[in-house]
Formats: structure tokens, sequence, C-alpha cells
């Protein structure tokens, strides 16, 4: 009878031991999946500098646009929580769009070598961070349907497992991508 | 409309089901034919080995032989810019390290995936492939291929073709049997008449039966990453496109073989007056059109 009740409750704690590891290890992955955005997000501001140095070169009149590209840049570098840092990478994408349209008004900027393999890392970025936000969105849910689910709500509320945040911006923003680098 | 969760899921389902069958087929003709052969189990545990050894030679070295085979070079970030970034891309999205990318310079457009796991896979898209179709059909392609990779289809391939490998030896082992067999007159006649008929007609059938099983296995699997392929882009009609686009193209591939046609996205021989039903049970697979109605209504 001892033996058998001792049987039963070393089994739970055999299942809450692996919910447990379960959650820790869904955690780190969504923990991991955000990092991913964060490194593409800072690849992206890495570009800008560039541009600008090289966009400076060719046009006399853009410097207002300059600066609000340059100030959007510190923003995204400065933003922490995942919803302000969406919000200043769809800002940055803004005046970046504004800015290659305008292009359209210098031939030389837009014959430059340089500029054209900046435009076309930077619409790579672009889609390095909508993908890894994707990856990371999944891992969130993932992560966040376990939390909800029975029994590892019990054990999620006991050991301090929280909700985590989605990466959210603008819908539009992957169709922006395609728009401006129409083939 | 049907959901790609469901779809995935459906194909899963389909795969167990048909992999169940074919255990269960391989088994009883084994044991048909070992029991025939007069020699019992150990024929069949033979010619398991052989077929395991076999296989697992293929496994761990297929991508390294179907490189070779098909004369494919590492990709250069700055020469194959689209092709390299959107493998980085759709890696990303699918949460796997970056598979190796090589380009085969052959204008017809194809691409295929190896190695036995994420750690060590492989994608390959020709230089055709890469001209002719846009970034985000490219993403649809090179998704679909990723796919293979994390669905392990390379993995479950290996596994089908050791079960067919050990039909192939039994069969022809019996076959043989059957001429140098003088020394099994007298077991004969300890074996019942039916039981030795059976022998006969599946030592003919049995292979082919196996390799029409490995056939329907391949063609799921191809319908299952054109799923979850369209799960990691959330763009099934740039992949419906690009299957278009690829199959329309009227050049062959010259690179592929017999051997390696299988791996493509779309089969490189293009055999397509054949559209039968009958036809299409000797497809590595899916008719192009089916695959293109499945995605659409994604």
């Amino acid at each position: 009878m001892l033996f058998a009740l001792a049987a039963i409750l070393g089994l739970i704690a055999l299942y809450i031991w692996y919910i447990y590891n379960d959650l820790v290890s869904s955690k780190m992955r969504v923990g991991e999946a955000w990092s991913q955005i964060d490194v593409q997000l800072k690849r992206r501001a890495d570009l800008i500098p560039n541009l600008v140095e090289t966009v400076k070169g060719y046009t006399k009149h853009e410097k207002k646009l300059l600066e609000n590209i340059t100030r959007a840049r510190s923003a995204l570098l400065s933003a922490s929580s995942p919803k302000e840092k969406a919000q200043a990478d769809n800002q940055l994408s803004g005046v970046l769009k504004s800015l290659f349209a305008v292009a359209e008004n210098y031939p030389n900027l837009k014959a430059n070598e340089n500029f054209l393999q900046l435009q076309k890392e930077l619409a790579d970025t672009e889609d390095k961070v909508s993908f890894s936000r994707q990856h990371h969105n999944t891992m969130v849910m993932e992560y966040n349907t376990k939390l909800q689910m029975f029994p590892n709500a019990l054990i999620a509320g006991k050991f301090n497992f929280r909700d985590k945040e989605y990466y959210e911006a603008k819908k539009e923003d992957r169709k922006k991508v395609e728009v401006k680098f129409g083939e | 409309m049907i959901s790609i969760h469901s779809q995935i899921q459906a194909n899963k389902m389909k795969t167990v089901m048909v992999m169940t069958i074919f255990m269960l087929f391989v088994v009883t003709v084994s044991y048909i034919l070992g029991k025939s052969l007069g020699y019992g189990s150990s024929w069949i545990g033979l010619g398991l080995i052989i077929s395991g050894i076999m296989s697992l030679v293929s496994y761990y070295y297929s991508d390294k032989m179907v490189l070779t085979l098909s004369g494919a070079r590492l990709a250069d970030r700055k020469k194959d810019f689209d092709l390299y970034t959107v493998t980085e891309n759709i890696a990303l999205s699918a949460g796997i390290p970056k598979p190796k990318v090589y380009v085969i310079e052959d204008s017809a457009p194809n691409a295929f995936a190896t190695g036995r796991d994420p750690e060590h896979a492989v994608v390959c898209a020709t230089r055709g492939l890469i001209n002719k179709l846009s970034r985000r059909e490219l993403e649809g392609v090179i998704a679909h291929e990723i796919s293979h990779i994390q669905n392990f289809d390379i993995r479950l391939m290996a596994i089908v073709s050791i079960m067919v490998g050990v039909i192939a030896l039994l069969s022809d082992w019996f076959s043989r049997s059957l001429w140098w067999g003088k020394r099994d007159r007298d077991d004969r006649s300890n074996i019942s008449a039916v039981l030795f008929l059976m022998s006969i007609v599946l030592a003919l059938i049995a292979p082919l039966v196996a390799t029409l099983i490995q056939l329907a296995i391949s063609r799921r699997r191809e319908f299952l990453a054109d799923a979850s392929g369209a799960l990691l882009t959330r763009n099934p009609d740039a992949l419906a496109s690009a299957l278009q686009k690829i199959s329309a193209d009227k050049e062959v591939l010259e690179a592929a073989t017999n051997a390696t046609a299988h791996l493509y996205i779309v089969n490189p021989f293009k055999d397509k007056n054949f559209s039968a039903w009958f036809a299409n049970l000797f497809n590595t697979h899916p008719p192009i059109s089916e695959r293109v109605k499945i995605l659409t209504a994604m």
C-alpha cells in the first residue's frame, strides 16, 4: 500500500519534472528566436550610415530626409521592448521608402554600384527581419499555448512562467518591399 | 479550402498509413519467401543486414555523392546573392542552421535538397532557376526544399529503400534457388504446394509492388513539402507560379540521372505525354497541375 503510494507520488514528480523542463526549453526557443530578430535589426541599422554617406555625395536638397533616416536609426538602436522595436523598425522602413523614391530623381546615384548594393542588402535585411519575426511569433505561440494547457497551467503558475510578447509590425510590411524593388 | 496545418496533418497521417502497410507487406513477403526457401528467418536477417549496409552508406554519403554526380559547386554570396540570401532567410523562418548552398551551371530550372538532418543539409539550385524565377518564387522553391530537410524525408526514404532492398534480395535469392535447387527436392514435399506457388508469384511481383509503394510515399512527401514550405513563406501562390514556370520550361536538365531524378522539386525528365493515372503510379512526383491546384486553394 505504502509502496504503491510512493510509486504514484514518484510518477507525479517525474511528470512535473518533465513539464517543467519542456516549458524551460520552449522559453529558451522564444529567447533564441528573439535574439535572431535583434541580430537582423542591428544588421539593418549598421547599413544605414554607409547609405547616408553614399547618398550625401550625390544629393544636395535631401538634408532633412537624411536627418530623418539617421534619427530613425538611433530610435531603432535605443528601443528595448519588442513593441518599441517593431515600431522603430516600421518608422525606418517608411523613411527608407521615401529615400528610394527620391533617388529616382538622381540618375547618377541610381547608377552607383555602392548604392545598388546597399539597396539590395537593405531589401534583404527587411526580408530577414520579417522571416525571423515569423519564426519568433510561431515560437511565442507554441510557448503561450503550452502555458494555457492543462495541467501545464498549474505548474506554469507555480514556477512563474509568463506569456511572451509577440513581435508585431504592420501587415503590409512584406508588400512594401516588393513594390520598392520591383524587378 | 483546407488550411495549411490540416494539410500537413493529413499528409503525415497518410505517410504513417502507407508506411504501416509497407512494413506489413515486407514482413509477410519475407516470411513466405523465407519459409519456402526452407532456411527460415536467418535469410531475412541476412537480407536486412545487406540492404541496411547499402542504404546506410548512401544515407551518410548521399550529399557528397549527389553533388559530385550533378557537378554542383558551392554558391558565392556576392555572385549568387539571391539564392544565397533567400536560403539564409528561409532557414531563419524554419529556425534551422543555414544549409550549404550549391549551384549547378545548367540553364534548365530545377532544385533539390539532400543531407540526412538539418545539420548536414544541402540545398542546390540550377543557374536556370535563379535566372528565371523572381525572388519570391525562389523563396517558395527553397522553402519546399528546406521542408524536405525539416520533415526528415531523406531519412524516411532511406528507411524505405532498405525495405525495398530486402524484398529485392529475397526475391532474387528465391528465384535463384529454383534454378539450382535440386537439393531442395526432399524438403519440397514438406512445404505445401500452395505455399510454393505463392512464393513464385510473390518473388515475381513483390519487387514491383515494393517499388510502387516507395513511389507513393515519395509523392506523398512532395505534397507535404509543398504544404510546409507554404507555411514557411506564408506565400503558397509564389510556389505555385514557380512550379508552373519550371514545368512549362522546355529545357532538359542534363545534370540529372535516373539515380538523382527523384530528388528534384519537379521531375527533370518531364515526360508530359504520360499524364494518365497508370503512368502516375510510376512517378516520383505528383502531377504539377494537382500540386498547383492544392497550393492556390491554401
